[in-house]
């Protein structure tokens, strides 16, 4: 491992609004709910066309929402779920005040996703024309991209400030985050929307399914009885700006494993860096932080590496969370909807619990099981991290303060 | 802004898999005959990797050992950022047909693939590489997003980056709605201060307003231009040519890059 030079701090970015979508309903108090009951909103698989014995963060109501006439050539799960999310918490129009202050072409969009709108073209697939063409009404070009789910925001929200997709897997939308402060550091806009959306689809439920690592049951983060990830859908959004609000994006931190595509490092040194980073830039140290909201899925893996890595780097005091069994891994979302679980915390003092998770696999030792948290505690704290490890070895952790 | 400079530059296509040969045609000059075309063999991946991994990590890999090696850059301590507007489109290909035909006779291999990151991870791997790399996308524009995003990195953390864009060709059914044809990788090794008096400077900001991308002068790039990742083309003819001049690539129909290249 090469000398890596340390990042300066930087100036923390204001979180002026923040709306999260996902398997607990609609909207930031849907998730507030859902994390203060410590309930897990996991259910068997019943998504039609996937014959898969495994449980899944299904928002429902998505295929009956109401679809509008503008958008009929952009109709997907994914886009619905991306629409539906953005319909809640006032997002839409604190963007459109961001867009009055600023002008549009000030205001940047950056969206996380993994799987976009790669349903239509399977889709498609099953549905080919007798000269083995896409058929009539699935041939709408953009939908068929990476980008679609981003080129379908940005016309919604009517912003016309740089766009751009991030795809490294589980660490997307954290990623956005971070791609985000760059942006408003350089002054290149004044607002960015930072997004992360994923819906359900073949391609991600039968891929982790030919991995071996989907769990049958919901899945249970650094349980002993831990036996595989339960995948869920999730729309994320946050408006940031330069300036002051109550929940401020501290730090960011980007490495790689260097490793293996879909195992971690063995010692969590690609982790450990983007942590360091992420500190760096946020001026603080590891034992400031109060709250860390753990990637966490329940792979054997994934789970033992991150456990060392707590036990290792955070104070005996600080709470460590995982809070995919409550809304399942939603993949390109999950990096902005935990770092939204980390604003609920500094915002009102709700530290979300680990359920169904009870008790942590003994073999993680007693400092893991110290830091560990099953349960929800109110409080008021200051500083929170978010680990998001992901898929190709790519890692972000951010740092959230008030 | 601060201005970036221009370290290095890598590119592959099957006819001309390397930047001094690509650099020729696109001034319009007679290429040399290219030896060994075909399949690009970058030699940071073991050769089981190689002989598995898709087109599109080969061509990525390729161009981006070009880069580093023509700065004499270490590819383990590089920041990446890699653009691609659809990924490997054989993979997406293969992928949808088994999802439609037996999906679960889908192999993990071909998923590993199939995520937009697999050239940004199997780079990291191959080159042993810790560094950030992120894996972008921006449509008709995604080179110049990549750009951005590079430019951005190199600015904010005053770290050379090195940016990689790839696009591959449609296949099967995915050509009823995808017009990509050919496959196309470049790379650059953008740095926040020149290595030598040959690098080229690029100021930059952007520009609101519609903008189109500059008219293609070679032949050698106006073959390319149904390809993916074409919107990088006028900047790397730019770069072929050793003359100062101002581009703008479109980022989308409402804003553009402003790019003026001289002399570092």
């Amino acid at each position: 491992m090469k000398l890596h030079p340390r990042p300066r701090p930087m100036a923390p970015v204001a979180l002026r609004a923040w709306t999260a979508t996902g398997a607990h309903g609609q909207g930031i108090e849907a998730l507030a709910r859902g994390l203060a009951g410590n309930r897990s909103a996991l259910r068997a698989n019943d998504l039609a066309g996937i014959d898969l014995a495994t449980a899944i963060g299904r928002v429902d109501g998505l295929e009956s929402l109401p679809w509008p006439d503008d958008w009929a050539a952009w109709d997907s799960r994914a886009t619905r779920l991306a629409w539906w999310g953005l319909q809640a918490d006032g997002f839409v129009d604190a963007v459109a005040r961001a867009c009055e202050r600023h002008g549009a072409g000030r205001v940047g969009l950056v969206l996380g996703t993994s799987s976009s709108t790669i349903a239509v073209s399977e889709a498609a697939y099953r549905a080919l024309d007798d000269q083995g063409r896409f058929p009539a009404a699935l041939r709408h070009p953009e939908l068929h991209t990476p980008h679609a789910i981003t080129a379908f925001v940005q016309q919604v929200l009517g912003l016309q400030g740089p766009a751009v997709t991030v795809s490294t897997a589980c660490s997307s939308s954290a990623k956005a985050l971070a791609v985000a402060e760059r942006w408003l550091r350089l002054q290149l806009v004044d607002a960015v929307v930072a997004a992360g959306v994923d819906a359900l689809g073949g391609s991600l439920l039968y891929g982790f399914q030919a991995l071996g690592v989907l769990g049958r049951e919901p899945c249970r983060p650094f349980d002993a009885a831990r036996r595989g990830i339960s995948i869920g859908e999730a729309a994320a959004f946050a408006l940031v700006e330069r300036g002051e609000a109550a929940v401020m994006l501290q730090g960011h931190g980007e490495s790689n494993d260097a490793h293996h595509m879909s195992t971690p490092h063995p010692q969590g040194l690609g982790a450990e860096q983007a942590l360091d980073d992420a500190l760096a830039r946020a001026g603080l140290a590891a034992a400031a932080m109060d709250l860390v909201n753990l990637h966490g899925t329940a792979s054997a893996a994934n789970d033992e590496v991150e456990a060392a890595l707590v036990a290792r780097r955070y104070a005996p005091t600080v709470h460590a969370c995982a809070t995919k069994g409550l809304t399942g891994h939603t993949m390109g979302a999950a990096g902005l909807l935990e770092a939204l679980v980390c604003a609920l915390a500094l915002e009102r003092g709700l530290l979300a619990g680990s359920a169904p998770t009870t008790t942590p696999d003994p073999v993680f030792g007693p400092a893991f099981a110290e830091r560990w948290h099953a349960q929800p505690v109110q409080r008021r704290i200051r500083h929170a991290a978010s680990h998001s490890f992901g898929f190709g070895g790519n890692n972000c952790v951010l740092v959230l303060g008030c | 802004m601060p201005p970036v400079f221009v370290q290095a530059l890598g590119w592959w296509t099957p006819g001309c898999p390397d930047w001094p040969r690509a650099a020729a045609a696109l001034r319009g000059e007679p290429a040399a005959p290219a030896a060994g075309a075909g399949r690009p063999a970058p030699t940071l991946l073991a050769a089981n990797e190689r002989r598995r991994a898709p087109d599109a990590v080969l061509m990525a890999l390729q161009v981006a050992e070009e880069a580093c090696t023509a700065a004499g850059a270490d590819p383990a301590t590089l920041p990446s950022v890699f653009t691609s507007a659809y990924g490997d489109l054989a993979i997406v290909d293969a992928l949808c047909r088994t999802l439609a035909g037996d999906p679960r006779l889908l192999s993990p291999m071909r998923f590993h693939h199939s995520v937009h990151n697999a050239a940004s991870g199997y780079w990291a791997i191959g080159a042993r590489n810790p560094e950030a790399s992120t894996a972008l996308a921006a449509g008709a524009h995604s080179f110049a997003a990549g750009w951005l995003e590079a430019a951005t990195q190199c600015i904010t953390d005053e770290r050379a980056v090195l940016l990689v864009g790839c696009d591959t060709e449609a296949m099967g059914p995915l050509q009823s709605v995808n017009a990509s044809r050919g496959l196309l990788a470049v790379a650059m090794l953008l740095a926040p201060q020149p290595r030598t008096a040959q690098d080229r400077a690029i100021a930059w900001r952007l520009q609101p307003g519609a903008h189109a991308a500059p008219p293609l002068r070679s032949a050698a790039a106006r073959t390319l231009q149904a390809q993916a990742m074409a919107d990088a083309l006028p900047l790397f003819e730019a770069l072929a040519d050793k003359a100062s001049t101002t581009l703008s690539l479109p980022l989308s129909t409402t804003l553009a890059l402003a790019l003026t290249l001289s002399p570092a």
